[in-house]
């Protein structure tokens, strides 16, 4: 079996595995766990992307795709717990 | 051409319309003064801008412009042709009529007690809704499918936001709902972009048009984008977290969220289909969009029948006028602009603005009343003759009467429907047509329903103004759709080079 091929089966079980947790957790912090492992599954395929062409330098551009992405899933989990943290101890005056 | 028209045509429009908003945002989340007089100003602003960038389009046809001269694939390039500039329109009208509702809305005290914010979450309103707008004119004017991912990402956290600023236990559970579902949906949208990045090594839409070949990585990448994009979307059945979130926002934030962060998905759908699968996508494909589009409106157009809240039933309105932007899918032939693929676009945008117009209305008749149960408004038309008169010229519109924008999308919808065969379509139309008329009837018959009790309502004017500007702007639309069409067409070069490459 192939190297990439490899990649490109534990990225999509992790995808996968992912979409389970949240589709059929009923537990918040269970399901944003499930959203993260989906996204490690994505940036795990563009970090092997990068070895397009074998025998030559890695292809920046999937390594900047993975940077923008893991910026954009922080901000969105902090998010996500943030509003799961309120939805738990709903402060006084509701 | 003399010298000043060299010089304008220059200006680099595309960037500001992202780069105005941007600041804007930036300057309303740090100054915290002033904010409503910053909003409508930033919302002038913006327009002009897009009004610049369709002068552009309209007198050179589709511009493409590197940011920072870098270029693609490592710089972002932003591309701008007639749908995206009639996108850009859309949001800039909306945006400006949403702003001066919001500032009547943020500023009215009288209602105080009826809504659940805290100045706090006032002051938030502007920063989030102009992020909001730099990230729907950046995802309008991006060309490759990774900047989409990102701003796409962009208007989900702020939208998000907006939702929990009417500060309720409920409103923050349909929050999360709406945030899990969207970020669901971009990652599937995302791992579509890895295989195709994996496989061309491209992400350029147009580049993608001309070299994609059919194949199952092909195939897998453009069902989990399409799967993606249909749930950020709400397409039936995927459109279980919408009706809670629209219906509980604040009124100024249902209406953006109903009427273009919705259509901001749809409209990146539309490209991908058109202008990067046309010579990869299955027949049958479209048809399924289609089925789902059809299904939604008959369950949607149901649901808001049933509905006992005023906004409930604007948002499973929404879902149901979703449907019929997929039938374009079943009747348009990739890789070509043709009557079905005008129709949608003309039906986004009068669907647009005629909701946008519907949830302000709505939502200053909850401000007055301070509840939206649709049994207990008897009589609030004679109140608020203004509001009610947006209620029934967007109503107009939805049903899809002429003279609006909607009854000529329909019409060209129907020709499409006719010319390829699918009479079920036909029939799908018209009862959906028939179904919007039986859930807005109930709205405006429990309105004029007369009524023992004397209570006076008073409403600001500028959101009565705001949202009956709106409404006559779906009405007009009709009247006026002979130059968004030919705008529209400026986008078939484009198209119709990436059909020339295939045939080649």
């Amino acid at each position: 079996m192939q190297v990439a091929t490899w990649y490109i089966t534990i990225s999509i079980c992790l995808f996968i595995v992912g979409l389970f947790g949240l589709t059929a957790c009923r537990d918040l912090l269970r399901r944003i766990i499930g959203l993260n492992i989906m996204g490690s599954g994505v940036f795990l395929l563009l970090v092997a992307s990068a070895d397009r062409l074998p025998g030559r330098a890695p292809d920046p551009v999937p390594h900047a795709m993975v940077l923008t992405g893991i910026v954009v899933a922080v901000s969105a989990t902090a998010l996500a717990l943030a509003l799961t943290s309120r939805i738990s101890r709903p402060y006084d005056g509701e | 051409m003399n010298l000043s028209t060299a010089a304008t045509a220059d200006v680099p429009w595309a960037v500001w319309a992202i780069a105005l908003p941007l600041g804007a945002a930036a300057a309303a989340f740090v100054s915290r003064r002033n904010l409503a007089w910053l909003g409508v100003i930033a919302s002038l602003a913006v327009s002009a801008t897009v009004t610049g960038l369709t002068w552009q389009v309209w007198r050179f046809g589709p511009r493409r412009y590197s940011v920072g001269g870098w270029g693609a694939p490592l710089g972002i390039d932003l591309y701008a042709d007639g749908l995206s500039v009639l996108m850009l329109l859309m949001t800039a009208i909306i945006g400006v009529c949403v702003s001066v509702y919001a500032v009547g809305y943020f500023a009215d005290r009288s209602a105080e007690a009826n809504d659940d914010m805290g100045v706090a979450h006032r002051d938030n309103f502007w920063p989030l809704w102009l992020f909001l707008w730099a990230a729907l004119n950046a995802l309008f004017l991006s060309g490759d499918i990774f900047n989409l991912y990102v701003t796409l990402e962009l208007i989900t956290l702020s939208a998000v936001g907006l939702v929990t600023l009417a500060g309720s236990l409920t409103a923050n559970a349909a929050a999360l709902r709406y945030l899990l579902a969207a970020l669901a949906g971009s990652l599937l949208y995302l791992l579509g972009v890895a295989l195709l990045y994996a496989s061309y090594g491209m992400l350029d839409i147009a580049s993608l048009g001309r070299t994609m070949t059919p194949g199952s990585v092909s195939a897998a990448a453009i069902a989990l984008m399409t799967v993606g994009l249909a749930l950020k979307t709400a397409l039936f059945p995927l459109h279980f977290w919408l009706p809670p979130a629209h219906a509980n926002a604040p009124p100024p934030v249902s209406a953006v969220l109903s009427a273009l962060v919705v259509k901001a998905s749809f409209y990146l759908l539309l490209r991908l289909w058109f202008d990067a699968f046309p010579n990869v996508i299955a027949l049958n494909a479209g048809s399924l969009l289609g089925i789902l589009g059809a299904a939604a409106i008959l369950w949607g157009s149901i649901q808001a029948l049933v509905a006992r809240r005023l906004k409930t039933l604007v948002a499973y309105s929404t879902v149901a006028q979703l449907g019929y932007l997929f039938l374009v899918f079943t009747l348009a032939t990739p890789g070509e602009t043709s009557t079905a693929w005008s129709g949608g676009v003309l039906f986004a945008i009068s669907h647009a603005c005629a909701k946008a117009s519907m949830f302000l209305a709505v939502g200053s008749i909850q401000h007055a009343a301070g509840h939206d149960r649709i049994a207990d408004l008897d009589g609030i038309g004679r109140q608020l003759p203004l509001t009610f008169f947006a209620v029934a010229l967007a109503s107009v519109s939805l049903m899809g009467l002429p003279p609006s924008g909607a009854f000529l999308a329909k019409w060209m919808l129907l020709e499409a429907a006719l010319e390829t065969g699918h009479v079920w379509l036909v029939v799908v139309i018209l009862a959906g047509g028939l179904l919007a008329a039986g859930y807005l009837f109930r709205i405006l018959g429990q309105a004029f329903t007369p009524s023992a009790t004397a209570a006076t309502f008073f409403v600001p004017r500028s959101m009565e103004g705001a949202a009956l500007a709106l409404a006559l702007v779906a009405l007009s639309l009709g009247l006026f759709s002979a130059p968004l069409l030919d705008l529209l067409r400026l986008g078939e070069i484009h198209v119709g080079n990436t059909a020339a490459a295939i045939m080649s």
